[in-house]
């Protein structure tokens, strides 16, 4: 397929225009274009085009209610976002819950993963099974549950565990960011767990057996054989899933809505672009917090793709 | 082989046919279009966007329907559960002109925000709906001195207390009470109050109703622009409201849960062993009745409870309790705002507020409603309900409320931090830096 869009290289030199593909080259570009065409309009229409209308937005001062009142006021709205202490505050906020839930997730996804690998063959299917349930439950139902669970007059948690120092059946949980973002950490990586372990399982099953088999052979002990060869193997894997989890990490809004919705220090940066545009109906503002929520996501994958060498087109033979 | 022939010769069948193909799918687009349903009869169909209930709103819909004798249909449209969220959609479909709003529920804080996308009122309509109206529920339907939507159920807290409670504590409570007395009460006896101290709406009723009984108010200019809003905060009222809920959270006499505690969770309480006095809304009689039925709570826990009128902040001055409730409304953009009045008209009849009282349990706004002997036996408590509807303070009645009251949730909770010194004055200084654009929420 490559081969066939091979264009001469000097004529490209020479006037930098398509004439010079041949024939075959011109209609398979057509065809591919036809292929992918809408898919591409689509996506622009669904991304691209609220991403500049947001941004646009961002710049006015703008209450629904009140539409004659809008007004132009350049970044205004950014000057006044980012000299807020609660900004900050719910990005400290969005960053803990990230780095905690990523790297807890890696850990426990990783054990899962080798549990899962090695399994014998009878029991695969259940134990893939039974670790991928938390992953197959809706967000919001599980956040409830959690919720239940350690609501100081529904929950059961204070009474079984009131044996463990600092638990008593007087806790309130969700009156403190200090015990309320353990819960909601807790609940984010018992539902995402399975997903970072089904992604370093594929890691893990990519990992020829003829090189742990040699690393046997010369002596080398269960953690050097994952030290030395099974992670490095592995690293493609681990920093996608990696990746792909700090993205969803961020973005964390379904947990922190239903448990505190935001009260007393547990705000995250979702749930601020949400309370602005959503419920303050601050269009404007609401904006701008979006486009900078956007701006850090960016910027995750920008550090990620950049400094950690991620490679996302690697595995699937794209080009480097 | 077989199976591929089979789906070759079904594919040639299909190409063979695309007339077919198409025609059937043109019908089915316009069976789905039609919605399935009869021919239009040519009846102006009228929506009524309602909060969830048990039912009530539609049935009164489906009555006003036959009494309409097909002048107009009302169909019912389901908002989501929680106030705030009903704010939400009715805002983003008012500001975009959506012509279905042809009646709406509206929560009374919501209203002045709203109330520059409603159809005038008429003023026979207003004459005929607001006749016998309780004076507060009448406040929570007006903006600048206009009736901006009409009456139909009013909300209300009461005090709901433990008989024993009172009694042991030697409370005389067929005269009013201040929150001093249950404080010192819930004190000496080690019990519970019931109040409600998360970081939600109904946190701003509170503070709110603690402002109004002591003679302030939080809105001190109702009608300036967001950025020259003045507050009654910092004000002996404040400071007031701000030791009351101080020294209940300070003294933990709210419970290990007041920081996030609701309307639902202080029943709980309530209802528990350390249960004294508690201010809430009337669905308390019978959410404890059902409990009993469920085998939850004791009968003798429901014979135990007294109600009275909301607590006073000091003793020689009326109390304010919080208003609440479902104002109807009709939106600017309705096709039919003059049908939309009538069936308001009829919606709001007092009959139709005293069958909705008693099989949902929400108090009519109308005094005439209360008439009806059925009431009496099913709520003894609806005189205390009306009397309280008379006197009922509405929250600030700002286009801003929304600003307004998440500034007060974040600034006066939890309730063991605030201080009368402080918490009022941090409170103005951060609601009118929201206002004027400075400080994110």
């Amino acid at each position: 397929m490559t081969s066939a869009i091979t264009k001469n290289p000097q004529a490209m030199k020479k006037n930098g225009r398509t004439d010079d593909y041949s024939d075959r080259a011109k209609a398979e570009r057509r065809l591919g274009w036809l292929l992918a065409g809408p898919a591409f309009i689509i996506m622009l229409a669904v991304t691209l085009y609220p991403i500049i209308q947001a941004f646009f937005d961002s710049l006015y001062a703008f209450r629904l209610t009140a539409p004659d009142e809008r007004e132009f006021i350049f970044l205004q709205n950014y000057v006044t976002i980012l000299s807020d202490p609660v900004w900050w505050r719910d990005l400290a906020v969005t960053a803990l819950i990230t780095v905690v839930t990523v790297a807890v997730e890696l850990v426990l996804g990783f054990a899962l993963a080798l549990v899962m690998h090695r399994a014998l063959k009878a029991v695969r299917g259940w134990l893939r099974t039974a670790i991928l349930v938390p992953y197959g439950i809706i967000t919001v139902v599980s956040a409830y549950a959690w919720f239940y669970a350690f609501d100081i007059s529904s929950g059961y948690v204070n009474s079984w565990f009131d044996w463990v120092p600092g638990i008593d059946q007087d806790l309130n949980w969700f009156a403190q960011a200090s015990t309320a973002l353990p819960v909601i950490m807790a609940s984010e990586i018992w539902k995402t767990t399975p997903f970072i372990s089904l992604l370093l399982l594929a890691g893990l099953a990519q990992v020829p057996d003829e090189l742990t088999e040699a690393a046997k052979v010369d002596g080398a002990t269960w953690w050097e054989q994952m030290r030395k060869v099974i992670i490095p193997n592995m690293k493609a894997a681990i920093m996608v899933a990696v990746l792909f989890r700090a993205l969803d990490a961020f973005r964390i809004f379904d947990n922190v809505f239903i448990m505190t919705n935001g009260q007393y220090g547990t705000e995250v940066l979702s749930l601020l672009a949400y309370r602005t545009s959503i419920t303050r109906l601050e269009i404007g503002l609401g904006s701008a917090v979006s486009v900078l929520l956007f701006a850090c996501v960016l910027l995750i994958s920008f550090i990620a793709i950049k400094v950690f060498k991620v490679d996302l087109a690697g595995n699937t033979g794209g080009k480097r | 082989m077989p199976g591929n022939r089979r789906i070759d010769q079904q594919k040639k069948r299909i190409r063979r046919r695309p007339g077919a193909v198409v025609a059937s799918s043109l019908g089915l687009v316009s069976l789905l279009l039609s919605g399935c349903g009869p021919a239009d009869s040519g009846v102006p169909t009228l929506t009524w966007y309602i909060n969830p209930d048990a039912g009530g709103q539609a049935d009164i819909a489906q009555r006003c329907t036959e009494e309409a004798g097909g002048e107009y249909r009302i169909e019912t449209s389901l908002l989501p559960n929680d106030a705030a969220a009903q704010r939400e959609q009715l805002a983003r479909r008012l500001a975009a002109n959506d012509d279905s709003l042809d009646i709406m529920s509206i929560d009374p804080p919501f209203v002045p925000e709203l109330a520059t996308f409603l159809a005038p009122v008429p003023d026979d309509v207003a004459q005929s709906t607001t006749e016998n109206t309780l004076e507060g529920a009448l406040q929570g339907a007006t903006y600048e001195e206009e009736l901006v939507t009409v009456p139909f159920w009013a909300n209300t807290q009461i005090l709901w207390y433990r008989e024993s409670v009172a009694e042991e504590a030697g409370l005389d409570m067929s005269q009013p009470v201040t929150w001093d007395q249950l404080i010192e009460v819930a004190a000496a006896q080690d019990v519970e109050l019931g109040v409600q101290g998360s970081q939600a709406e109904s946190m701003t009723v509170w503070i709110n109703s603690l402002i109004e009984s002591a003679g302030g108010t939080i809105l001190e200019s109702p009608e300036a622009s967001a950025d020259e809003i003045e507050l009654g905060l910092v004000s002996d009222a404040g400071r007031e409201a701000a030791r009351i809920i101080g020294t209940i959270g300070d003294q933990g006499l709210g419970g290990p849960g007041l920081a996030t505690s609701t309307e639902n969770t202080s029943l709980t309480l309530f209802q528990g062993e350390s249960g004294s006095f508690m201010v809430n809304y009337p669905f308390v009689w019978p959410a404890t009745q059902g409990a009993v039925e469920g085998g939850s709570v004791d009968q003798a826990v429901l014979d135990d409870i007294g109600w009275a009128l909301y607590p006073r902040v000091f003793d020689n001055e009326e109390t304010a309790p919080p208003l609440g409730g479902i104002n109807l409304g009709v939106g600017a953009s309705s096709d039919n705002p003059e049908l939309a009045y009538q069936a308001i008209e009829c919606i709001v009849q007092p009959e139709n507020q005293t069958e909705y009282f008693l099989t949902n349990g929400n108090p009519p706004s109308n005094s005439e409603a209360y008439e009806d002997p059925r009431i009496e036996e099913q709520f003894p408590m609806a005189d205390t309900i009306r009397e309280s509807l008379e006197i009922a303070a509405p929250r600030p009645q700002s286009p801003f409320y929304n600003e307004i009251s998440s500034g007060l949730q974040q600034t006066w909770t939890p309730p063991d931090e605030v201080e009368p010194e402080t918490t009022p004055e941090q409170s103005a200084e951060f609601i009118t830096a929201v206002l004027r654009g400075e400080r994110l929420l």
